[in-house]
This record gives structure tokens, C-alpha cells and sequence, in this order.
């Protein structure tokens, strides 16, 4: 297992799929492992009653079915299946409708689904999920993408309350490729995919959502900067490693001649 | 999703081959050490690396040092040989290499049929000279290799021949989770009976960032350009014109390739009509300079449109993905979703906002 993670993190990220359907068929023993440790790029069904698509994941599979979060009906259909208690799919249809306005705000587009299940210590979990496809034949407005896309998971556990308080705790990744194409420079393709966590005591006076989507957010921030920022930087710097800009070379010269 | 069904030997193998193909720059024997564990299967793995590795190596051009401090040959497909033996055309020398553990086994002379002759030659190391400066400038962990590739029996003049110009950098830094490379390859033929030297490279660069994540650049570019041998002598002749103007030469490369310059074109001119009516054909020397500048002009190029690239990263490509800010410019209202959904508030609330 450890040496198929190490694999996973040297392949290409935008070769993800290909790499973790291989290492399912080499290790068909450990394929559970593998599934819940290896996150891929998201999937998405239409859900006709609602007219809307919804992102699959294994958080909504029962079987080989997959439930909507908009209709709350599974696709395709499946008897005897699993369905969160009645108080927590009012929380998770709030989730949908909020969550939608949020991934529109951020987005410009793009796919959200909530969903919620009980776990086994009284609390409850949350995964939010985000498909964007910002290419310029999809929802890239500014046409800048050959090929984008833009995948995050948020799974939370929520602790059960405690004096007003409850405990969060929040694991994200995100997954991206970006391609641009152009006559004068070529292809040029960053691909990667981050993981991290955030736990916090919260005050539950204000509800869970806001809570939880807060922490989203805040999460979201630090991962979009820490990938523009650090891990885009540090590809750019080892390019200027192997090629120093010219301007670095020119000033050699002039330096010593004065 | 995974069916439970046995692969056959075959399948695991390419399954294999697909892996180490797939390494990133440096990376193939912490690839093949994982696969090993992975694989579980010694037949399977060995058939897998000794398909693979030379594959790899030739397409990531990697560098060996030769025994006995006989300097490092690049293993690439133009120096190809036989399986395990590649020409080092600097020193006319034939490296036996062990590509599964990446090191250069054995040394031998080459053979005269292996080499170009005398008059390629000429060419060639003449080319070989100046690649070598302007590589040793232009990367600071570069190695570069000229090879004849075509027409390495012509004797002299009225025949073509091709040179192709590697340029293989990497550098490896896995203590800081960083490894990347950069491989230029040009071919440049050298047409006689046009008078054309068609000069044509493909570039690539790729890097992997992997501490807590795996982030990958991988860019590519394909550029060229036919240059008159007439036009050569024009270079030339700017060139030469500079320097005895005592004007920095690398800088009027420019001209003739279609970079605005502010000088007095006027004199160099003059000098330039002189220049030209003194040569009648391009000598290995002037070619070689003017195939180097052309080479230095389209990967400086290069380099400044990855570093566009990168700068419009933050507010333009990466904006249609997810936006730093909601088009609100503000945080989301989280605060107005408690209890039940007032979705119809927050959508009143941005409205106001907006």
C-alpha cells in the first residue's frame, strides 16, 4: 500500500485516473485502501426530476446506485437503499441550496453536491463536493483554458454537540489541471492535487452550515493560494534553475566591467 | 470497480511499463523501486525495466559520465548506436552503458563509419564549439551533444547533410521534494542546392513539486525557422558590423530574426554590403555562429513566454477555475444561512451588493 501511494505521487496528477485504475487492477486486495486513500477526478450524473447534475462520490453510493441530492432518489433506481434520517436531510437540502450559491459566487459555474450521513459516534458527516470544468468550450469565461478542471472534496466530521460547542473536523482536497495553447509559446500544462486538514471547537449557536461553511471557504482560500503561490511557484523556480533569465546572465558581464 | 479477474504476465507488464514511462525527471529508480513492492513478481518486473529504461533514458536524454574521467556522453536516439552503445561525437567515442542502473559501464573508440566525415566534421565541431559556449552560459547544469544525423559520408560541397543540437539540463533536488528538466532538440539541415539552412526545435520542460502534494509542469513548444544562406551572411554581416562597432553582438541577433533595436543602421549597412561581397559560402565557423544565435534567440524566447505564462497564472488562467474573491468581492454570508434555508435573503443581499 505505502509503495502504491508513493507511485501515486510521483505519476502525472492529470494521469490520476489512468494510474489509480492500474493499481486496482495490480492490487485488486486492496482496492477498498486504495479507493478511500486515492482521491480521483469527480464523476457527474443528471438527475431528470430535477433537471439539475449531481457530482458522485462514494459518500452517495449504495451498490452501484448513486443518490441525488437534489431529488434524494437514487440513480439509477434501487430498492431497499440507504437515506439519511429525516433531520439531517433537512440539513442536507439547506446544504444544496446554500452551498450552489456559494460555488456560483467562487466559481462562476461549476457543479456542487452536499451530502450527509450519521457515523457511528452520534455526529454526523458532510461532504461537499465541487466539480469546475473551466475550459473554454465550457464555463472558462475568459477563455483563457485549453483544458481546465477543478475538483474539490470537503469531507467534516461533526462531533456531537457539547454544551454549545462542536468539535469539526475537516479534511480537503483539491485537484486541478490547467493547459494553455498557444502558437507563440506552445502548450503549457500545471497539473496537481493537495490534501489537508483543519479542526476547530465551534460554537454551534450560529448552526452547522454557517460553521462548516466558513471553514470551507477559509479552507479553499489556503488551498487555491497555496497552489498559485507555493507549488506553482516552486515549478517556476526550477525552471528558472535549469534556464536562468537572460537578465541574470547579462548582468554578469556588466557587474565585473564596472 | 476493480474486477477480480487475474491479470496475465502481459498485462502486467505494460500496466508496469506504463509507470516507469510515466516518472518524472530523475525519478524513474524510486518509480521502479515502488512498482518492485507493487508488482510482487520478479519475472514481470525485470522484463518491465529492461523495456522501459532505455526508452526512458533516451527520451529524457539523460547524461552519463564516461570511466576514467573520459567526460559525460548524453544518451539520446541520435546517438544511438546499438542497444547499449551510444556516441559521445565530441571525443569520437563510443559509451557502453547499463541502462537499468543509469551509469556507463565501459568506454571505446568510435569507428570510422560511425563517424561523419572530414568535411561534416567541420561543421559539426564548429557548431559543437559554440553550442557548448552558449550552453555553458544558458544553463548552469546543461550538457549538449551535436550530432550528424544525415549525410554524414558527403565530402563537400553540393550535397545535404543534417545536425541535430542537444541540449539536455536537469537538476534533481529530492531533498526539497523538486526535480525538473529541460531538453532542446534541433535540427538543422543544411539544404546545398536550396541555399537553405532550415533550422527546427522542439522544447521541453518539465518540473514536479511534491512536499505534501504532487504539483507537475509540463510544457512544450515546437519552433523553427528557414534561414537563406543569404541571409546568414546578412547576420553575419550585423554581427561582424557590430563588434567592430564595439556593440554587444549577442544583442543585434535581433535584427535579422525581427526584434526592434535603436542603433545606426546606417553605417552598419555600409559595413554589411562590404562584408557580404567578401564571402561566397557560408564557412563552419560563420554557420555555426549564426545557427547558435538563431538557437539562443528562440529558447530566450522560449523562456519569456513560460514566464508569461506563469504571471498570468494568478489573475487570468486561474480565475476560471475559482476566483480568489466571490464576484461579491466579499466573504459569503454564511451567517445569514442559520437555521433553515433563506436562500431568497442571501440572493436579496447580494442583489443590494451588487
Amino acid at each position: 500500500m505505502e509503495a502504491a501511494m508513493g507511485l501515486m505521487r510521483r505519476m502525472p496528477p492529470k494521469h490520476s485516473e489512468t494510474a489509480l485504475s492500474a493499481l486496482l487492477s495490480l492490487l485488486p486486495d486492496h482496492s477498498s485502501d486504495l479507493l478511500s486513500q486515492v482521491d480521483q477526478p469527480l464523476q457527474v450524473l443528471f438527475d431528470e426530476e430535477s433537471g439539475k447534475e449531481f457530482i458522485l462520490c462514494e459518500y452517495n453510493r449504495d451498490a452501484d446506485s448513486y443518490r441525488s441530492p437534489w431529488s434524494n432518489k437514487y440513480h439509477p433506481p434501487l430498492e431497499d437503499a440507504l437515506y439519511p434520517p429525516a433531520e439531517l436531510r433537512k440539513l442536507e437540502i439547506e446544504a444544496n441550496e446554500v452551498f450552489a450559491i456559494y460555488r456560483d459566487q467562487y466559481y462562476e459555474g461549476g457543479i456542487s453536491s452536499v451530502y450527509m450521513w450519521e457515523d457511528d459516534n452520534e455526529g454526523f458527516v458532510a461532504c461537499f463536493l465541487i466539480k469546475k470544468d473551466g475550459s473554454k468550450t465550457a464555463q472558462g469565461r475568459r477563455r483563457h483554458l485549453e483544458e481546465g478542471a477543478w475538483d474539490a472534496i470537503h469531507v467534516i466530521e461533526v462531533a456531537p454537540e457539547e454544551e454549545g460547542i462542536a468539535r469539526y473536523c475537516l479534511t480537503s482536497t483539491v485537484m486541478l489541471s490547467l493547459t494553455t495553447d498557444h502558437e507563440s509559446s506552445g502548450t503549457f500544462s500545471l497539473s496537481g492535487s493537495i490534501r489537508r486538514q483543519m479542526n476547530m471547537d465551534l460554537s454551534v449557536s450560529e448552526g452547522h452550515l454557517c460553521n462548516m461553511g466558513k471553514m470551507i471557504e477559509e479552507m479553499e482560500g489556503k488551498l487555491r493560494n497555496s497552489l498559485d503561490q507555493v507549488y506553482f511557484g516552486k515549478t517556476k523556480e526550477m525552471v528558472c534553475t535549469l534556464r536562468p533569465p537572460s537578465e541574470v546572465i547579462m548582468r554578469l558581464p556588466d557587474s565585473t566591467g564596472l | 470497480m476493480a474486477e477480480e479477474v487475474e491479470l496475465s504476465p502481459k498485462q502486467k507488464k505494460e500496466i508496469a511499463k506504463w509507470f516507469l514511462l510515466n516518472s518524472p525527471a530523475g525519478e524513474i529508480q524510486y518509480v521502479a523501486k515502488d512498482l518492485r513492492l507493487v508488482l510482487n513478481d520478479n519475472e514481470v518486473y525485470d522484463e518491465a525495466v529492461s523495456e522501459s529504461f532505455p526508452i526512458y533514458n533516451k527520451s529524457h536524454m539523460i547524461c552519463l559520465q564516461m570511466p576514467a574521467g573520459a567526460g559525460d556522453v548524453l544518451v539520446t536516439s541520435f546517438g544511438e548506436l546499438g542497444e547499449n552503445e551510444y556516441l559521445d561525437p565530441r571525443t569520437a567515442q563510443v559509451a557502453i552503458v547499463d541502462h537499468v542502473k543509469q551509469v556507463c559501464t565501459e568506454v571505446r573508440p568510435a569507428t570510422d563509419e560511425e563517424l561523419p566525415s572530414a568535411y561534416v566534421e567541420e561543421f559539426r565541431s564548429a557548431l559543437d564549439v559554440e553550442i557548448l559556449k552558449y550552453a555553458g552560459e544558458a544553463y548552469p547544469k546543461g550538457v549538449c551533444s551535436v550530432y550528424c544525423t544525415k549525410g554524414k559520408e558527403v565530402e563537400g560541397p553540393g550535397f545535404n547533410f543534417e545536425l541535430v543540437v542537444v541540449i539536455s539540463a536537469c537538476r534533481l533536488s529530492p531533498q526539497n521534494f523538486c526535480n525538473g528538466s529541460w531538453r532542446s532538440v534541433w535540427t538543422i539541415e543544411f539544404q546545398d542546392e536550396a541555399q537553405v539552412l532550415e533550422v527546427k526545435g522542439k522544447l521541453q520542460v518539465g518540473a514536479h513539486y511534491f512536499e505534501e502534494g504532487n504539483v507537475q509542469l509540463d510544457a512544450k513548444h515546437e519552433c523553427g525557422d528557414s534561414t537563406l544562406f543569404q541571409a546568414i551572411y546578412e547576420l553575419l554581416a550585423k554581427y561582424m558590423a557590430f563588434n567592430l562597432l564595439g556593440l554587444d553582438a549577442n544583442k543585434v541577433v535581433g535584427i535579422a530574426i525581427g526584434r526592434t533595436i535603436l542603433l545606426d543602421f546606417s553605417a552598419m549597412l555600409l559595413i554589411s554590403i562590404l562584408y557580404m561581397k567578401l564571402i561566397v559560402i557560408p564557412s563552419p565557423d560563420d554557420s555555426a555562429i549564426s545557427i547558435s544565435n538563431i538557437l539562443r534567440h528562440h529558447e530566450t524566447e522560449y523562456l519569456a513566454s513560460l514566464e508569461v505564462s506563469y504571471s498570468n497564472l494568478p489573475d487570468n488562467t486561474f480565475k476560471d477555475l475559482r476566483r480568489k474573491l466571490p464576484v461579491t468581492r466579499t466573504l459569503f454570508p454564511w451567517h445569514n444561512t442559520s437555521q433553515f434555508s433563506l436562500t431568497r435573503e442571501i440572493t436579496k443581499e447580494l442583489g443590494i451588493g451588487k
